[in-house]
This record gives structure tokens, sequence and C-alpha cells, in this order.
């Protein structure tokens, strides 16, 4: 929202510049987004004494001058003008600056004198056409101080970013209230336009009712829900042309080029007042009446700005007697738009439904400034006011005679009156407030306050704050007017909260940092993906048609990820995520799963001295990453790594669980030749809940989840050995249908409950072994809590081991 | 050439060699001094080899084990010396300590995750503890419950992604904000960061999905006076002690009174501090508590949102928001420490 600094001081005369005005706006109304100096091609001029003048030795015309602009030297500077005083201030041009006419001021000689910079006259600053010399400055600042900050030249802009819930400040006088209110200074209506004469003098008001004539002219309300109000003024004799240079000023100041008075005009209202309006080319209106009725399907309307639109029922258009004329509340329809033609005007000032506006506006896809305002909010207490001006100011700048008004419909409703108790605002806002002042601060925004009980009031809000709806909307009023930085704010003793921390917060930090303490790198990458796989989500309504899908897999994100980096000559990739996984369901939401996903690819390790090329990740790796992750995820839970097939190498359970957690995987990734192999790891940390937790206006306390136990407190104690360990190693030939873990559970079952520990530490393939067959050897290690193991028990133990596994497996000792 | 004067050229060459291998330090110098000596092709031992045919029959025998000898002692001695070497060399200067260790690679966290762990441990100093919330929502948790009015412009603050007629993809995470009170019974005091999603181009400062952070008290007597002390007491954690912030006017639906906060930075480009808006905030609209179930006049609540990503850039100077999803493994190492 645009406002002028000089329009808003028409409506509250004060002295505070306009950087004061944002400031004091921003503190207590609306954030000042920015300020724009609308001679901002002045910015660079600067203040500057002339110290010495003398005549140029060469020339009548002309003087040589010594110039302090500030900048610690004097400047020779030779100037044309016949006032030009030593002692006095100018506005001074350095070398470089560019004139508001485009003329770049350079050193340069002028008949044999330097000349280092300009001294500039009114004209030449675009500010007047005096010519008769430079222009001088009675100003105490000193030499080298900007000129605009000097010089009350040009508007300034305030670039307002007002919120939703206060389209009342989407007009000057809307600003100009609040500032008022700050200032305590009076609001002050503009004065070069007087009220609209009474309706009774001009013909037919007939307020209340659906539909009236007046002046020839007919007006009907047929669609009263989205339009409750209608006023039509005629204005015959107009002369259609350009408008008075005040207003071409006042509306550029806004941004909006002129077009013609009563055009102008109809804008002036918008901008000063936030009253949307319209003017009709009253002999283009056939049957001289307006309809303000449903659209039917199939009707269609050229609009002001050469759109064809077709039309289908759910819009209200504005009808002459035969066709749809203007989008109700949006835009104005091209064959009836004013034109130099024109003599009578048709001036429509309507209040529309905002709910409706928003709607059509989406439907049709076309934002004006009137819609804007209509489908936040328009004041309906000044609509009648809103005709007066604008017939008014039609009047005044184009001429011709006010021949009626229709004035059709009736007001909406005027927000409700809001109890506001004392009480409650010291408790809202942890201070009391005297009486008086919450007293002083609402009425100065225009709420009307009737007392109701010791320190209680009923507020009747103004028509324009249909914001001010609760007791609590009042006290932010309080609030923000005597300033939030002047409330307290001193820390006071707490309870502590109800809330455990979220489980699978706890879980996702633990899983966090074994995933860093492995040598992965988090990253965040964007969740959507470019096709589909089973069961994923589309968005209904993506902004980036490539990537509409939402992932059903974190791992595929990075796979990805991982590509782009390839593609970047970055082979050494260690990411990992915890993120969220959709999964369609029959719940009306899908199903969310917190997923850590894991990618390595490239050296397992830096390259050292004594090791130039480390090893790349391999499967074994990756296995023994997800062994972290899924011991960071889930402590002391056994977790069954089960083969798999193809691409996929383990699936990954809880033991006595069937749902799959997880995989660890070879992936299939786009990889250039120089880039070695990767492997991801995807595990299901839990899922989000997402079901209501309990319906609209309800709770369901004492059912929150309670704080996660510790993992730690299952541990149990194990004495010390106080007997020696015996081990032994067996090397076995395995044939290649028989798996290493089919060998392991044997040797466990069979060795007995002496056995302390059992592992793999060797594997060999090749020459000096049978074909298919592979030479594997476990070292044993058995341990009697009480005593040293014979050696016989430990040779029985063998033999029957090697039996077992021959009888069972075919497995027999490698002997050589 | 005389068995004589062969034997007397052996005698010479044992006699030079322990001084041409005493002089030896480096591998390299033993190559040397070896091929010198007893080099197969060029050797002065090889030459003394290809003297053998010229001597007489009878005497080569002689001759041939005298070069035997020549060479068994000439090996024995570069072998006695190399060990000699290494043997000083292991005493002396076994390890060259200046040599770089046998590093592992280090991870790292994500700059968002950062600022968010920083805050996060800010505010559980002050008594806050985690929740969370689904990012696949229902309209109802996302605005209805929100105070946000049905077809108001309000909802336009929020590009909104759809997953079906009336469930998205959260667009803050103040849903988190209902269903906490929906779940636990006041005093409430938490965080919630999250995911978040909005209808945007991705571009240099916009993202369709990052991450917000959110925080919520409720309980009896809760002022605006709190939030503000709180809030300021965050940012004076978060961003040096002597940090002042302001209050100023905002509007979100869900709070009532609502404001935004600013602090005084000073972002080190020369120009001095300068107010940035951090956080909006407010107290917890009375509809919001009655959509949760309670009683808005016996409770009262405030609540903030914050986003971590553009704390995380301006911190860092980092210029472009796609640098923070791109994943490029040189951008996010360096983050490891």
């Amino acid at each position: 929202m645009i406002v002028s600094h000089e329009w808003l001081r028409e409506f509250v005369p004060h002295s505070q510049t306009a950087s004061e005005v944002g400031a004091q706006l921003s503190r207590h109304v609306v954030t000042l987004d920015g300020l724009e100096s609308l001679r901002s091609d002045l910015a660079s001029f600067v203040v500057a004494t002339v110290v010495e003048a003398a005549k140029h030795p060469d020339s009548e015309r002309l003087s040589v001058t010594k110039v302090d602009d500030g900048s610690g030297e004097l400047l020779d500077v030779v100037c044309g003008a016949p006032n030009v005083t030593a002692g006095h201030k100018y506005p001074f041009a350095r070398t470089g600056t560019v004139m508001p006419d485009g003329l770049v001021i350079a050193r340069r000689k002028i008949r044999g004198a330097t000349s280092n910079g300009m001294l500039c006259s009114a004209r030449e600053l675009g500010l007047g056409q005096e010519h008769d010399g430079i222009y001088t400055l009675d100003t105490d600042a000193a030499p080298g101080t900007p000129l605009l900050s000097v010089l009350p030249v040009g508007d300034v802009r305030l670039d307002l970013d007002v919120l939703p819930n206060r389209p009342d400040l989407l007009s000057h006088l809307g600003v100009a209230r609040e500032l008022s209110a700050l200032n305590s200074v009076t609001l002050r209506m503009p004065p070069e336009i007087p009220a609209l004469p009474a309706h009774d003098s001009v013909g037919a008001s007939v307020f209340g009712e659906t539909e009236a004539t007046a002046d020839g002219v007919s007006v009907k309300l047929e669609d009263i829900t989205s339009c409750p109000r209608y006023i039509a003024v005629i204005i015959r004799g107009v002369t259609v042309g350009p408008s008075p240079e005040w207003l071409v000023a006042r509306l550029k100041s806004v941004g909006v080029r002129s077009i013609n008075n009563v055009v102008d005009a109809t804008n002036y209202v918008l901008h000063g007042f936030g009253q949307p309006v319209h003017a009709f080319d009253l002999s283009m209106l056939a049957g001289q009446q307006i309809v303000v009725r449903e659209s039917r399907e199939g009707e269609s309307l050229v609009t002001l700005d050469g759109v064809q639109r077709t039309l289908h029922t759910g819009t209200t258009v504005i009808c002459d007697g035969e066709r749809p004329t203007a989008l109700a509340g949006i835009m104005g329809g091209e064959a009836s738009q004013v034109n130099e033609h024109t003599t009578d005007v048709l001036l429509e000032v309507a209040w529309f439904d905002a709910a409706f506006v928003r709607r059509v506006r989406r439907s049709v896809q076309l934002s004006t400034d009137a819609s804007y305002r209509f489908e936040r909010g328009v004041d309906a207490g000044f609509t009648g006011k809103a005709a007066g001006y604008a017939a008014s100011l039609i009047v005044a700048v184009a001429g011709g005679t006010i021949g009626g008004v229709i004035d059709v419909g009736s007001a909406p409703t005027a927000p409700k009156p809001v109890r506001l108790r004392g009480s409650r605002v010291a408790l809202l806002l942890g201070a009391p407030i005297a009486a008086a002042e919450i007293e002083r601060t609402l009425a100065s925004i225009g709420c009307v306050m009737t007392a109701d009980g010791d320190a209680a009031w009923n507020v009747q809000p103004p028509t324009w704050r249909h914001d001010l709806g609760l007791e609590a909307d009042l006290i932010e009023e309080v609030a923000r007017l005597i300033g939030f930085d002047a409330l307290p704010d001193v820390v006071q003793p707490f309870r502590p909260g109800t809330v455990p921390d979220h489980a699978l917060h706890v879980m996702s930090r633990r899983v966090r940092d074994a995933a860093v303490a492995a040598g992965l790198a988090e990253t965040r990458p964007m969740p959507f993906v470019a096709s589909a796989a089973d069961e994923s989500l589309r968005v209904r309504n993506p902004l980036a048609e490539d990537e509409p899908y939402l992932r059903g897999s974190v791992l595929t994100t990075l796979a990805t990820r991982a590509e782009y980096n390839l593609s970047r000559m970055q082979g050494h990739v260690r990411l990992f995520e915890i993120g969220s996984a959709f999964v369609a369901s029959l719940d009306r939401l899908p199903r969310e799963e917190v997923r850590v996903a894991a990618l390595v690819m490239g050296a397992v390790r830096p390259p050292h001295f004594t090791e130039p090329q480390p090893p790349s990740y391999d499967a074994w790796d990756a296995k023994a990453l997800a062994e972290e992750l899924v011991r960071a995820a889930f402590p002391g839970e056994r977790v069954i790594f089960e083969p798999a097939a193809d691409d996929v190498l383990w699936q990954i359970r809880l033991a006595g669980a069937n749902e799959v957690l997880g995989a660890v995987q070879r992936l299939t990734i786009d990889r250039p030749v120089w880039a070695s192999e990767a492997f991801g790891v995807e595990l299901t940390l839990g899922h989000m809940p997402s079901a209501d937790v309990a319906p609209h206006g309800q709770h369901a306390h004492g059912q929150g989840a309670p704080r996660a136990g510790s993992s730690w407190a299952s541990v149990r104690y194990t004495p010390l050995p106080t007997s020696p360990a015996a081990s032994f190693d067996l090397a076995l030939l395995v044939p290649s249908d028989v798996s290493a873990g089919r060998v392991d559970t044997l040797l466990r079952e069979t060795a007995g409950e002496l056995l302390e520990s059992l592992e793999l530490f060797d594997e060999f393939r090749g020459p000096g072994l049978p074909d298919g067959v592979r030479s594997l050897a476990w070292r044993l290690t058995f341990r009697h809590p009480e005593r040293t193991l014979r050696d016989k028990e430990i040779d029985g133990r063998r033999a029957r081991l090697l039996q077992t596994l021959e009888r069972e497996l075919g497995v027999r000792p490698r002997t050589s | 050439m005389t068995l004589d004067e062969f034997l007397s050229a052996c005698r010479q060459l044992a006699a030079d060699a322990p001084a041409a291998i005493a002089v030896a330090q480096s591998p390299a110098e033993f190559a040397d001094v070896r091929t010198q000596l007893v080099g197969r092709k060029h050797g002065r031992l090889a030459d003394l080899m290809a003297q053998l045919t010229t001597l007489d029959a009878e005497h080569r025998r002689d001759a041939g084990r005298a070069v035997n000898d020549v060479k068994a002692a000439i090996e024995q001695l570069l072998a006695e010396r190399e060990a000699a070497v290494a043997a000083a060399s292991r005493t002396t200067d076994a390890l060259d300590l200046t040599m770089p260790s046998r590093a592992r690679w280090q991870g790292s966290l994500h700059p968002v995750t950062l600022v968010i762990d920083e805050i996060c441990e800010i505010f559980r100093e002050l008594g806050f503890t985690i929740a969370l919330g689904p990012e696949a929502e229902t309209e109802f948790y996302n605005f209805g419950a929100l105070n946000f009015p049905p077809d108001h412009p309000a909802m336009e603050l929020h590009d909104t992604l759809y997953l079906g007629k009336d469930t998205l993809l959260r667009t803050h995470t103040s849903p988190v904000q209902v269903r906490t009170l929906q779940q636990y019974a006041p005093p409430v005091r938490v965080l919630a960061p999250g995911n978040v999603y909005r209808r945007d181009f991705f571009d240099a400062t916009h993202a369709p999905s990052f991450m917000q952070l959110e925080g919520l008290a409720v309980d009896e007597g809760i002022s605006f006076a709190d939030l503000k002390a709180t809030l300021g007491e965050f940012a004076r954690r978060f961003y040096g002690g002597a940090r002042r912030v302001r209050f100023g006017p905002s509007y979100f639906p869900f709070v009532e009174p609502g404001a935004q906060m600013d602090v005084e930075v000073d972002l080190g480009d020369g120009k001095g501090t300068r107010w940035v808006e951090i956080l909006g905030c407010g107290m917890v609209h009375p509809n919001v508590l009655e959509a949760a179930g309670l009683d808005s006049e016996r409770y009262t609540g405030w609540a903030f949102g914050m986003g971590p990503a553009r704390i995380a850039m301006s911190r860092h100077d980092i210029p472009d928001i796609r640098l923070l999803y791109d994943s490029d493994v040189r951008f996010l190492e360096q983050f490891a420490r």
C-alpha cells in the first residue's frame, strides 16, 4: 500500500518528516517497508558555500568562485549567474552528478578557467521556471549536507505492509486516522470537496428498497447478498478533459497515471477514502438502467483492460437494460467507459460483499485496486459520504450538475459492541492500565465507550473496524497505541510444562549424532520428486510440474543429491538426512514415516601417507553404517539383517517383528566411470501420528505419550571372569550352497553354554580348494565360570562340532 | 692379465670397498654404491669377472674363488652398514612428528540444524520441551483451528500446496500448537521445529519447503509481559548480551494481540547496527484455546514463530537459499568442526 506524505498531511496537518511518520506507524500501526522520495533525482545534490567569488578575467558575465562542498578542499567553480555571492549557500552538483534533464556534470574548462561542478538554479533542479540566477538556500546546514534534507521539495511515498486484518488502512483517510490518534491532531477532510447535496434536493433516494428511479434512470438490485447497497449518482453535462494539476500530482504521488478528469476523480476517491467507485457513460447504458444480478452461463463482457471475458454462473454483474457492463467490485466494462465524448455520467458507489468479491476475483483471475479493497472489507459506514465526495469532485473538475441520486439496498450491519474489562487488559498485558488511558486510546481510534460496571465498558467499534470483534482485539488496540515497547518485560516465575520431548525427536537426535560420528554430512534437500514411485503422493497444485510428487523414500532424494555432486566432480559423497517419507493410506492423511537415510560412496577414509589410496565404501561398510544407525535408533533391541535379492543387500527387522524397518542397498545412480559404487541405508524411525487428537473444541488430556523410558535400565551386570579362557580355530571347507550364517548358527547351537565368543576371522577362495568351495575360519573361545577347562574337554568339543558340521551341512575341516 | 695382477686387483677392490660403503646413508646412496662395487653390468666386480677369460685356464679356479670371496665380503659390509644406518635412524627420528594423523572423515550438521539446535538449547534453559507434528495436515489444524476465517485474504499469506480437498502440506508449524494443547493439559511450554510448505517458486530467496520453529507457552496468568521478557531473554542469549529488542504491530490470525520482534544487529558490513525482524509473536487467540478444548477465560498464553534458514543465511553470509538444499558436499563440509 503506497501513501503519499503530502496527501496524508492534508488530512492530518503536522510537521513530522516522512521518515518520522514511517517510524511512528511502524511502532504502532503497520510495518513501513520503504520510503521513496519522488525527487530522488536530486539525491546526489549537496549544499555548498561559495567562499570567494571573483569576475572571470576573460568574461563579463562569468564569475570564478571557490566553493566549499564539505569535501575538505575548496573547488574552483565557474558560475554564470549574476547573483552569486561569497558567503551564501547554493545547491551544488559535483562532477559526475546527473542533472534532472539527463546532462552529466563534468570537469571542464570555460574560457580558460577550470570548473569542478555546478551551482544550480531552481529551473535546473526542476523546481520551477525561475532562471534569474542560482537558487540561494536559507539554511544553517553544513556544506556537504544532502540538498533534499534541507529543501522541502517533492513528496515522499511510504510503502506500508498492510496486513489483511486492517483494510481500513488501505486509504489515506485510514492511515491519517491513525496519525490523528497517535498525535492527538484533529482529522480534517480535504477542503476542496464540498459535500454531496442532500439526497432529497436531487430526486429519488429510496434507501431500503431494492429498486428505484430518478432523473429518468432506474436501478434494480436483484442480487442483494453480494451487493447489499448500491448508490448511483447521475451527473449531466460534464466536460471530459485533462485534470487540474493538483489532481494529476496527487495521483502521480501514489503511482496512478492520469486518464481524464472524471476517471481521475474516481481514482482520487479510491486512494483518498478507500471506497472504489466507478463512472459509466450514461449514454452507453441501454434502457438507461442498471441491473445488479447474478451472471448467466456463457454471458460475456469486454472489461476495461480490453479482455473478453466469458462468464459462468456465480458471478455478479452490473448490467444495463440488455447486457453485462461491469464485473461487480472488480472492473468496469470497455463499452460503457467514460471517454472524451461523454457528457452524462452514472457514478456507481456500491458496497460489495468481501467473500463474494474474493471468490469472483479468483475465478476470473483479475485483481484490481477495487477488488483488493472490497475483498478485505470497505467501510460500510462511508458509502454515502464517498458518493458525495466523488460526485462533488467530478462536478468540481469536469463541470456538470447532479441530476439525481438513487440509493437502493441497505447499509450492512455495523460491528457489534464488545465488552471490555480493565482486569482482562491487566491480565493479558501483564500490567494494569489506568481506566482513563484505556478510554482515551480506544476513543482516539473511533470507538464509542459506554461504562458498564467498574472499569468495564461496552465498546462500539467504528464502522471501518470490523476486525474488532473480541475483547482481545480491543486489548491489542490499547497495547499498540500505548506502544508494545512501553509495556513491562520482566521474567516471571513459571511452572514447568507437562509435555515430554517427542519420542521421535529424542530418537532423531541419537541417530543424527551417530551419523555425524560416522563421518556423514547432514543435508536437507527438497522433498519433492519427479516421478511417481508406487504409492507416492501427488500434490494437487504443484508449482513446478517437473517435481509434483511427495517422496515415498528419503534415500531417493539422497541419490539425486549424490548425482548432483557427481556432476560437480565430487566423488566422495557421504550424506544423511532425517526426514519424512509419505505413503498413501486409506486414512484421510497419508502415512508419514520419519526415516533416516544415509548414502556413502568414495574413499572410506581420507588418504594418508601410510595409505595413499584408501579403499572405497563397500557392502560391508554400508552394513556397518546401518548397524550403527540401528543401534542409535533402537538401543538394546536385537536387529536382524536379512539377506535380500538384487540391489537390496539386506532388509532390516527388529527380532520378533515382521515389519521391515529398512534396508541396505547398492544404489543404481547415474555415475561417471571415475566414481565408485554408491551404497545406501534407509531406516524408518517411527511414524508421525496425524489422526485428529480430539474433535474441534475438545481435548484428550491425560492420553499424551509419556516420556520415553531409558534403554540402559535393562542392562544387567555380568561378573568379571576369574578363570582363564580356552580358544581354538576351526578352518572349514564350506560348500557354495551353505551360508556362513548357517554355519555360525550351527556352531552356536552345538558349542554348548560355555562358549563365550565366536568370531569369523577369515575367508579364502581360490587355488588349492575344490571347485565351488570356500574356506572360512572361526575362532571359538570357551570359558568355565569357576575353573580352567581341561584339554580333553576342549578336544571333545572340537570333535563334536566337526562331526555335527559334516553331518548337518557337509562342512569338513580344511586339512592343509 | 696374469693371475697375480688379477688377485692384486681383487685385493684393491676389497680394500676400497669399506670407505665407499661407509659414506652411504640413504637408500639411494646404498643403491649407488652397490652398483658401483658389485653391479652386474658395470660394477668394478663385473669388470674383474670379465677379465677372467683372459687368464690361463689353470688359474681361473683360483681367480674365481678370489672374486667370490671379495663379493661376499662386500655384500656383508653393505648389509652391516645398512642395518647400522637403519638402527641409527630408528633411534634418532623414528617418527617425524610433523606428519599428519591418520584422520577419519568429519561428519557435519546442516547450518539450519545448527541454528535450530542453538535456539532449542536456549529455550530448554527456559523450561521448554520439543513437540512435533505431521507435515501432511488437515485444513482444520492448519487453518480452521488457528482462527483463519474461511475464504479470507489471510489465507493468501499462505500459498498452500493441497493434497486433497481438505488436506494439505502444512504452511506453518502452528498446527502443532493445537495438537499439543489437545493432548497435554497446561502448563504447556513447547518448541516445535519442523518442515513447512508454501506454494512458492524456488529462487535465491524463496523455497517451497523450509524449516520453521514455533514456540508456545500456555498456563494460567501468562501475559504479554511474559512474552516480551522470554523472547527478549532469548534474543540476548542468542545474539549476545547487549542486544536491544523492540516489538511492533503485526497480524497472524492465531494471536491477539499480534506483534513482531526486531533485534538490533550488526551485520559487520561497516554500516553499524540496524533493526532486523526475527520473529512474529503474540498472545494465543482465545479461539485457538477454545478450539483445543481449553477455557480461554482461565488460560492465556503466548506463541511465536521464526525462520531458522534466514538466520543461518544471515549469520554465515550465505547469499542464495538454494545452497541450503543442493547438498553440495563442499558446502556441507564447511560446517564440519
